[in-house]
């Protein structure tokens, strides 16, 4: 479903040149979950936002569905960005003025759904992540786990194929973290491709393909042990007390 | 979509009120001066009796002196006001449809009640017609009659507010009053009128009240009242007595005709140059023949000027004043859209596309500009007092009307959202991945 072929990337500044990515190429499949790893400044961001369709590449070729989505107008890649693509960020991104009923709306705005299919989809995404009864909540109200899962059913709520997390549990404990992890490992269970930028060894290691980037190029990662994930029904990774 | 917008538009600008109020206040202050100025001149540029307008004509004979023109600005021009031989010439012509001699006096009124004071009052002394002519609104009775114009009954109209001091706003039609030695009849009385600019008599003042008691012009004689107005004087000549002075050459009587059609102008136009030439022949009329038939708004506009070319100037300034309002809200708007970045980025990433985040930022600056629009009714509000103020007019005549307060809010918007258009340009410009991972 995804194909990245030679991806390059420079920026430009003045007269300074910055590689970000050298001729990157890679291959996703549905219902696949791939983390990428590397140091920092390897280039793992920017990967995301090409494939998010934030940015375009400088050179390459990006096929989404088969289809070369480089050169879209604005308006086509917004509408692929909200139809096909959800978004986690490590720090959250929720928007503080609003509680987690319209923020987890904000994308379904953009679809032009009813405001009776959006409340259908975001109570869904909301009892999903277990938080519906959170939903007058503003952000600032809740724990750094629970602003993390308001933001995966934001990114769930449009029905997304593919979900790419940034470093998803960046600013979280480790039991947080590994709540959104299992709620991560739960989504692509149900048939949702989850691609995965983590510095996290043991994170990158419940993925199910491993790509490691270093000066913007694919390299080997011979730290990485796929293993077969046992996942539990998504509700337990909502911790008890958690749906008041 | 655009209630969502406006919602959003709220909660934005309740986040920095500080930014807000300024943000306002600076188009507020804008619209307000601007409005002030621009209803000032749509006041006075506007036409008082737009029905007809073009039928009614100031009625101008250049008698004046054949050594100078009556105005130096503009020489072309005939005296504003007739003698009174010319004047009671006209008023026998049977051309036009209606005509109306007028002038301004000032009486003493001795109210029917022991506790009232005599009190002083200006008074319209005119022909009947006048009311025809001009449209005046009847509350009770109405005009005199032709016999009372040619007999100089002693007979009078009263203005509304008039009849609510004298008589407490009862239908006083058939009561008597007393004006000085006199006694008079009222036969009419007027509702509410007061025409902006007051166009049929504009010698003390375009904006002037309209006069609230009203009585033949044909009682000047057995009265011998002379104008409380201008009287505009030339010739070096005796006068003696009151007869003297009506027969000299001061000019003193305003003169209006009802033209309802070109042959009709066409045939008074040849009267009046007919009479000219015949009195020319009898030594008077020394200047070049110029009789002037003077529509409502080319008399207003072209002869006495209403709106004058300060007040022009002015609607330029209070323009430019406003422009640079709106480009200190610019500079506002650059800094609160730039910080609303990140913001703008999540939205891009979760759909949003640069018209849809657009459309959105203009949303918030169209909020901004009706709330600055509001606050510039108000102030223009206070504008419009001190305008009243300084060109001697009565309050009322110097208001904004609901097209003026609509038009000021509209302004207002629309001066914001192009305010606006730069800053939201900027803002859906912007990368969204280059603020998602700062946030």
């Amino acid at each position: 479903m995804l194909d990245m072929l030679h991806i390059s990337k420079v920026y430009r500044a003045n007269s300074v040149e910055t590689h970000a990515l050298r001729e990157f190429s890679l291959h996703v499949d549905d219902g696949d979950f791939l983390a990428v790893t590397g140091p920092s400044g390897s280039g793992k961001t920017t990967f995301l936002n090409i494939a998010g369709m934030l940015e375009d590449a400088t050179a390459g070729k990006y096929l989404l569905d088969g289809k070369d989505v480089s050169g879209l107008s604005d308006n086509k890649r917004s509408r692929i960005r909200n139809e096909k693509i959800g978004f986690i960020f490590q720090s959250f991104n929720l928007i503080p003025d609003l509680n987690v009923f319209d923020n987890v709306d904000v994308p379904l705005r953009y679809r032009g759904f009813n405001s009776t299919e959006r409340g259908r989809r975001i109570m869904e995404a909301l009892e999903l992540v277990g938080l519906a009864s959170r939903r007058k909540h503003i952000p600032a109200q809740l724990s750094g786990g629970q602003q993390q899962r308001v933001a995966i059913a934001r990114a769930l709520a449009g029905s997304p194929r593919f979900l790419l997390a940034d470093e998803p549990t960046g600013n979280l404990d480790s039991e947080m973290a590994g709540q959104v992890m299992e709620l991560l490992e739960e989504i692509n269970t149900e048939g949702t491709t989850v691609i995965m930028v983590t510095h996290d060894p043991d994170l990158a290691n419940r993925a199910r393909r491993n790509v490691h980037l270093l000066d913007g190029r694919v390299t080997d990662n011979p730290g990485f042990e796929p293993r077969a994930v046992e996942t539990s029904p998504i509700r337990s990774a909502v911790p008890a007390g958690a749906t008041a | 979509m655009f209630v969502y917008y406006l919602k959003l538009a709220f909660l934005s600008l309740r986040k920095n009120p500080v930014l807000t109020a300024l943000m306002v206040g600076a188009i507020g202050i804008g619209i307000g001066v601007f409005m002030t100025t621009l209803t000032v001149y749509h006041i006075m540029s506007s036409n008082p009796i737009p029905q007809k307008s073009d039928d009614l004509h100031i009625v101008r004979l250049d008698s004046w002196n054949p050594a100078e023109p009556y105005d130096d600005d503009l020489p072309e021009e005939a005296p504003w006001q007739l003698t009174y031989t010319d004047m009671m010439v006209l008023r026998e012509s049977d051309i036009p449809t209606r005509h109306t001699a007028m002038m301004k006096a000032t009486f003493v009124v001795q109210p029917d009640r022991e506790d009232a004071h005599p009190f002083q009052e200006v008074v319209r002394m005119t022909d009947g017609d006048f009311f025809e002519m001009f449209n005046v609104p009847f509350l009770y009775g109405s005009r005199w009659s032709r016999e009372a114009d040619e007999f100089a009954e002693s007979v009078v109209i009263l203005g509304r507010d008039m009849n609510e001091k004298l008589f407490g706003g009862e239908n006083s039609v058939g009561r008597e009053l007393q004006f000085e030695e006199r006694v008079y009849t009222v036969v009419g009385v007027i509702d509410s009128w007061d025409p902006a600019p007051k166009y049929y008599d504009v010698n003390n003042g375009a904006f002037d009240e309209s006069e609230q008691i009203f009585m033949p012009l044909s009682l000047i004689m057995p009265l011998e009242k002379y104008s409380s107005g201008n009287t505009n004087c030339w010739k070096d000549e005796p006068i003696d007595d009151y007869q003297g002075f009506l027969n000299s050459e001061c000019v003193w009587f305003q003169f209006w005709a009802e033209l309802t059609s070109v042959d009709e102008k066409e045939r008074y136009q040849t009267f009046l140059d007919s009479y000219v030439m015949e009195q020319k022949e009898l030594g008077r009329f020394a200047r070049s023949p110029n009789n002037q038939l003077t529509p409502v708004m080319d008399w207003l506009q072209n002869v006495a000027q209403v709106v004058r070319n300060d007040n022009k100037a002015l609607v330029g300034l209070s323009f430019m004043f406003l422009a640079v309002c709106l480009v200190n809200t610019i500079g506002m708007l650059l800094a609160k859209f730039h910080g609303k970045a990140p913001q703008v980025g999540l939205r891009r990433a979760l759909g949003a596309s640069r018209w849809a985040v657009f459309q959105q930022q203009l949303a918030e600056v169209g909020v901004i500009g009706f709330a600055g629009g509001l606050i510039g009714l108000a102030l223009a509000r206070l504008g419009l007092q001190g305008a009243a103020l300084l060109y001697e007019a009565p309050q009322h005549l110097i208001y904004m009307d609901v097209p003026m307060m609509v038009t000021s809010v509209l302004i207002a918007i629309v001066a914001s959202v192009f305010a606006g258009l730069y800053p939201a340009w900027r803002v859906c410009r912007m990368s969204p991945a280059l603020y998602l991972k700062t946030q």
